[in-house]
């Protein structure tokens, strides 16, 4: 097994701390882990993104320039990395706030409407653990019972209230995919 | 003990404070300010001083204080802060103070970018200070090696009364991985009867680099011409991966040499005899590595983040007796895995071998 997931939308969007929880849930599994945020001359409001590499064996480059999966959350962000997805990849946009397709045709493409399953849910922070939830649906890279753990060792004691909103919007997530089949662009 | 995921730049600085260090002096630059930041909460909590300074120049100079005082201390930034420490390096050196600098190499010369780079190899092993001196360096390639290593750092300074660099790059400072940190030991620092702690009624302790009579500072450069050399013989560490019936080898430190494994694997797949040296120690650059592979290997193939620094420590280690080759990515670009593959199969085999 090896997943190099890239995570990418505008600072603020939790992008960095969604790649970390999954970092942390496939260390709990017992997988070699290595996660590495993009630290270029970004500014608030900018984009950000991370890789996250999840793997059986020792991971040799941290850096993640040929994902195997790929999270947007923005439009920039879909614009700028699309093309790097591997053939045969896997591509999850945040269709609440990006108004385009993708274009590439070797890969598979989920479009979730990320912001407003969340704003369903009561809030719209969870946005990132939709997304996450339909990623883990799709790949099996981790359990959607590590990440409940990852947040509960992760999150301080006062946090943990926010546990079972973050737990449904992971289940969200994974249930729309279920019932969803992977649409190819063109 | 539970693993815990942690940062390079985090990593270094839990490690410094389980080896023992209690003084940090600094300033702020990219790519390793999570570090100070680190430590800025961390040293407070087992009763060390965090300082900011003013300058990388003020910072290197409260680290020769410090040390003379007899503390275990540290700093850290990256290429053009350590330029500007190189004085005091070469200060530090020529008093016998131990002491380590951390340089998270960033892409050069001049200001640069904030992206990963080796660059620096040159700096840290010739000595970018002036006059004869030399700086133990130590490359770590995985977040877990830094925690060990900085303990060895520490060790190694005491044990020589020598500044230790540890050299990294914005990738493995920036970087998570999981880490064991093992139980917090109660670590007993050496007793340091030369620092200047007070007379105490006994002989006057002065830590100095000047020696004003050309007869005594030759003595002063022999003795710790010696000192080298004894490094030199006991302290070059290095790991081997699949070395086994290796024609070809690749060599490579830190971030790039984890490149270099995935390299050597896809390489065995398909049948091609790859093997790799990987430098833990930069100085002493362990020579030792390469005199059990004369006349058994065809080249080697050394990949770097510069237009080539250590390759000319391969070429003094290997002699004329192999071809030795060059393959790198500069300016904050890194070797990608499948680039270095067909570098290797170029020369696998291939006339010059």
């Amino acid at each position: 097994m090896y997943e190099a997931i890239l995570i990418a939308g505008f600072g603020g969007q939790g992008v960095l701390s969604t790649g970390q929880l999954l970092a942390y849930a496939g260390m709990l599994e017992g997988k070699h882990v290595s996660w590495i945020p993009s630290y270029g001359p970004e500014m608030r409001g900018g984009t950000a993104n991370c890789g996250v590499t999840i793997s059986d064996s020792p991971i040799s480059s941290p850096v993640v320039s040929e994902p195997t999966s790929l999270i947007v959350m923005n439009r920039p962000s879909l614009e700028k990395f699309e093309e790097s997805v591997v053939p045969g990849g896997l591509l999850l946009v945040n269709s609440s706030l990006i108004d385009i397709k993708a274009t590439r045709k070797d890969i598979r493409v989920y479009y979730i409407p990320a912001n407003e399953l969340a704003e369903e849910l009561g809030d719209a922070r969870v946005a990132g653990n939709v997304i996450l939830g339909a990623l883990l649906e799709l790949t099996g890279v981790v359990s959607l019972d590590a990440v409940e753990k990852s947040l509960r060792e992760v999150l301080p004691a006062h946090r943990h209230k926010l546990i079972p909103l973050n737990r449904r919007a992971l289940e969200t997530g994974a249930a729309l995919v279920r019932r969803s089949t992977a649409v190819r662009a063109g | 003990m539970a693993k815990v995921l942690m940062k390079g730049n985090e990593a270094i600085g839990e490690g410094a404070v389980r080896a023992g260090c209690r003084y940090f002096f600094g300033y702020p630059i990219t790519p390793q300010s999570e570090l100070p930041h680190y430590l800025a909460k961390r040293l407070p909590e087992v009763g060390g001083v965090y300082l900011q300074s003013e300058s990388e120049t003020a910072a290197i100079n409260m680290v020769y204080g410090a040390a003379g005082a007899g503390a275990r201390v540290m700093t850290s930034s990256s290429g053009p802060g350590i330029s500007l420490m190189q004085e005091g390096i070469s200060y530090l050196a020529g008093a016998e103070l131990p002491c380590v600098i951390v340089n998270m190499i960033r892409g050069g010369p001049g200001l640069g970018n904030i992206a990963p780079a080796q660059s620096d190899y040159f700096q840290a092993t010739r000595g970018g200070g002036h006059g004869d001196y030399r700086v133990i360096v130590l490359a770590p390639a995985s977040v877990q090696e830094i925690i060990d290593l900085m303990r060895l750092a520490f060790d190694l300074a005491d044990r020589y009364r020598n500044p230790v660099m540890v050299a990294g790059d914005g990738i493995l400072g920036q970087m998570m991985e999981p880490v064991e940190l093992g139980e917090e030991e109660d670590v007993q620092i050496p007793p340091r009867p030369w620092a200047a702690t007070g007379r105490m009624g006994g002989e006057k302790k002065l830590i100095n680099s000047l020696y004003i009579v050309p007869e005594e500072l030759e003595q002063h450069n022999l003795k710790l011409a010696r000192k080298y050399a004894l490094i030199a013989s006991k302290e070059q560490r290095w790991e081997e991966y699949r070395l086994d019936g290796a024609r070809l080898v690749l060599v490579a430190f830190g971030t790039v040499a984890r490149i270099c494994k995935a390299v050597v694997d896809r390489c065995r797949e398909e049948g091609l005899a790859v093997g790799l040296i990987r430098p833990i120690t930069l100085w002493p650059y362990p020579q030792k590595a390469f005199e059990p592979l004369m006349g058994k290997v065809d080249s080697f193939l050394v990949v770097e983040m510069s237009l080539g620094q250590m390759v000319e420590d391969v070429r003094l280690a290997v002699n004329g007796r192999h071809p030795v080759h060059f393959y790198g990515r500069c300016g904050g670009m890194l070797p990608v895995a499948a680039d270095v593959v067909q570098e290797v199969k170029k020369l696998y085999g291939g006339e010059g071998n």
